[in-house]
């Protein structure tokens, strides 16, 4: 039993399909994360992230639908996102709503809305093409994982070095970063902090809702209401994982996504284990690298603790 | 300002939103070829007015009020618990497991299952609750995590006859399936003007009335409202927050455990005919978690939402005959929640406005 579970490990992480379904969820993971990243700099526990992984997974449909494109669609996964970010913002940040009560309203709202629309809309959408980098891509193992993949996947090769030149190397990132360590200082020293949390939770939105998209095109090619089922959260505990930074955060989406990928190719490659428990391997995983990490890191120190000038 | 005054603008502001987020409701119904009134009195028809229909609203809305109550238990603590679906699943889990083992007369058995259902349910959420004060993880992501990790688990329980599943003779020809619960363990169903509905709808109630008082009219609310306004505060004045904390997320979770444990002593619409069926909770557990957000935190307030609610919910299987979806009274649900965080936000913003330029005159 034992060495059958070894030859199954081993077996698995020789598969090349192992890794390109890892880099795959992975990739999802990581839009999402990104932007969640840059809204808990700025000090939002930004919940609705999954709300807006399925609106931009939606959008990304019907605007495949409406323009048979698939950047047109991944435009449109975008501004899907930044309309739950919209919401998101003005509510929590504008007024003064609960940020979480919000999220979570947010989060079931959208399953119902995007459920309802996708059956009387019925948008059809379509994988997107696999470009392979030359060279790259022979590199055994990791090659076709990293550099073979739909070309959405690619997006994110920027947009990961974009989100750290911005937080870490602009002035605009400087004031978001005060307004999660201490929006009262921030506040004394002229910075907006409520609007610097609304253009990040719009950021977030923005790199959620082509997070969504970009599933949409390069795995699922048709839309369900239940295509995203926690990998929100999952995001979000990969931002924790990660303590805050932008290197950390990316290392626990492959973390999580290397989980989930283990457990379908377990499948594939014809492995008769307790499937129940392998469902469940991507969530144990976070919780036990949660339970393992959650205590070592430093959270930005305003997070989730919404300012008002005078009082808060 | 006036009393008279602040109450109209209560009102007004209230009014105001929920007739926003009907006629957001009716313009996404229009948009997509559909007619919103006939909507309207389908869900009227099927919620209230068809003859039988109220009882089963009730039916749908004593687990919702449950699951609402534990939720307001755990926020006014400052606890976010969003996995009331795993909780209510695993509750339902306990309760058949030991219904069936223990046996005993009828009613002793009803109530020890109802029990038991209430202590699955704190069990998984305290696994959250755990992992919150030993491991500072934060329990809005485990209580969620957990929730898948609760419905693979039943659904393994379910394929396992020294767990959940029915021997060959009582499940015929369906799998994943559980015994089926004997006629005197069941909680009674009276006939009340051709409307029949579980007596749990009385519990809900009284545990609505026992969870206000508690919170507003006890030092142990008072000590766990102060954790929830001021940790700070809180830990000064010598209330500790892993136990208090612990205890609400505990509480919250054993409320779901009992709606989930009631729906399945219960019967009634599509809970599984006396039955743990793979996909039993249904969402009740999100629903109610909605409930308790559209009553922020009230227990009373938790009384009337959890009623629209269940009646958006009855009254959604007369929409389809409409030609439009059924799944608009999600939206519905949701929209209205939205509206109705707006009105103290836009209060709060006011009042300070006006302080300020009281403020300004007195200089």
């Amino acid at each position: 039993m034992l060495i059958d579970f070894f030859a199954a490990v081993g077996d698995v992480l020789s598969s090349e399909s192992t890794y390109i379904n890892g880099a795959l969820f992975a990739a999802l993971l990581a839009f999402a994360a990104t932007g969640e990243w840059v809204a808990e700099r700025s000090g939002t526990l930004n919940i609705s992230v999954e709300g807006m992984l399925l609106s931009g997974a939606f959008a990304g449909a019907l605007g495949y639908h409406l323009a048979e494109s698939i950047a047109v669609g991944l435009l449109f996964g975008a501004v899907g996102g930044m309309v739950i970010a919209a919401v998101q913002a003005e509510m929590s940040h504008r007024l003064t709503a609960d940020q979480f009560v919000v999220g979570l309203t947010l989060n079931i709202l959208i399953v119902g809305l995007t459920g309802f629309l996708d059956r009387e809309i019925d948008p059809k959408a379509s994988y997107a093409s696999e470009v392979k980098i030359p060279i790259l891509v022979d590199i055994p193992l990791f090659g076709e994982a990293l550099f073979g993949e739909p070309w959405p996947f690619y997006l994110l090769y920027g947009l990961v070095p974009l989100s750290w030149w911005l937080v870490y190397r602009t002035r605009w990132g400087l004031e978001l970063r005060a307004a999660g360590e201490n929006p009262q200082s921030a506040d004394v020293s002229g910075i907006d902090v409520n609007l610097r949390r609304r253009q990040c939770i719009y950021y977030a939105g923005f790199t959620s809702g082509l997070g969504g998209a970009y599933f949409l095109f390069a795995r699922l090619a048709t839309f369900d209401d239940s295509v995203i089922s926690g990998q929100g959260f999952i995001a979000i505990a990969a931002v924790i994982f990660g303590g805050w930074t932008l290197w950390g955060t990316i290392g626990g989406c492959v973390l999580f996504a290397g989980a989930l990928s283990f457990q379908l190719s377990l499948q594939g490659l014809g492995y008769e284990l307790n499937t129940e428990l392998l469902q469940t391997l991507p969530y144990l995983v976070t919780i036990g690298a949660m339970a393992l990490f959650a205590k070592q890191v430093r959270p930005p120190a305003a997070l989730a603790r919404p300012f008002v000038r005078g009082l808060k | 300002m006036k009393r008279g005054a602040r109450a109209s603008e209560w009102t007004a502001l209230y009014a105001l939103s929920i007739v926003s987020a009907l006629a957001l409701s009716s313009v996404i119904v229009e948009a997509t070829g559909g007619n919103w009134w006939p909507v309207v009195e389908a869900l009227v028809d099927g919620s209230v007015k068809a003859p039988g229909r109220w009882g089963e609203t009730l039916g749908v809305a004593a687990p919702l009020l449950l699951v609402a109550l534990g939720t307001v238990v755990s926020a006014k603590a400052g606890l976010i618990n969003i996995g009331q679906e795993g909780q209510l699943l695993m509750g339902a889990a306990f309760a058949v497991y030991f219904s069936f083992r223990i046996g005993g007369p009828g009613p002793v058995n009803v109530a020890l299952l109802l029990l038991f259902g209430a202590l699955g349910g704190a069990v998984w959420a305290s696994l959250a609750g755990l992992l919150r004060f030993w491991r500072g993880v934060p329990e809005v992501l485990s209580t969620l995590l957990l929730v898948f990790v609760a419905v693979q688990a039943v659904g393994y329980g379910l394929k396992q006859q020294w767990l959940l599943l029915a021997d060959e003779a009582s499940r015929g020809n369906r799998n994943l399936v559980s015994a089926q619960l004997p006629g005197d363990n069941r909680i009674p169903r009276p006939d009340i003007f051709g409307n029949e509905f579980p007596i749990t709808v009385y519990v809900a109630l009284g545990l609505a009335l026992a969870v206000a008082y508690l919170l507003a009219r006890t030092v142990w609310g008072f000590r766990l409202r102060m954790l929830g306004h001021n940790p700070r505060a809180a830990q000064r004045a010598g209330v500790s927050s892993t136990i208090f904390g612990a205890t609400a997320l505990a509480i919250g979770g054993a409320f779901a455990g009992l709606a989930g444990a009631a729906m399945f002593a219960g019967g009634g619409f599509a809970f599984g005919n006396y039955r743990l069926v793979p996909g039993f909770s249904d969402n009740i557990g999100w629903t109610g978690l909605l409930v308790a957000l559209m009553a922020r935190e009230r227990a009373l307030a938790a009384v009337v939402a959890a009623f629209v609610f269940a009646g958006l919910r009855t009254g959604s299987g007369f929409v389809n005959s409409t030609g439009v979806e059924s799944r608009i009274t999600d939206v519905v649900q949701g929209l209205l929640v939205l509206a109705l965080l707006v009105p103290p936000a836009v209060v709060f913003l006011l009042d300070r406005r006006r302080a300020r330029a009281a403020a300004t005159e007195r200089v």
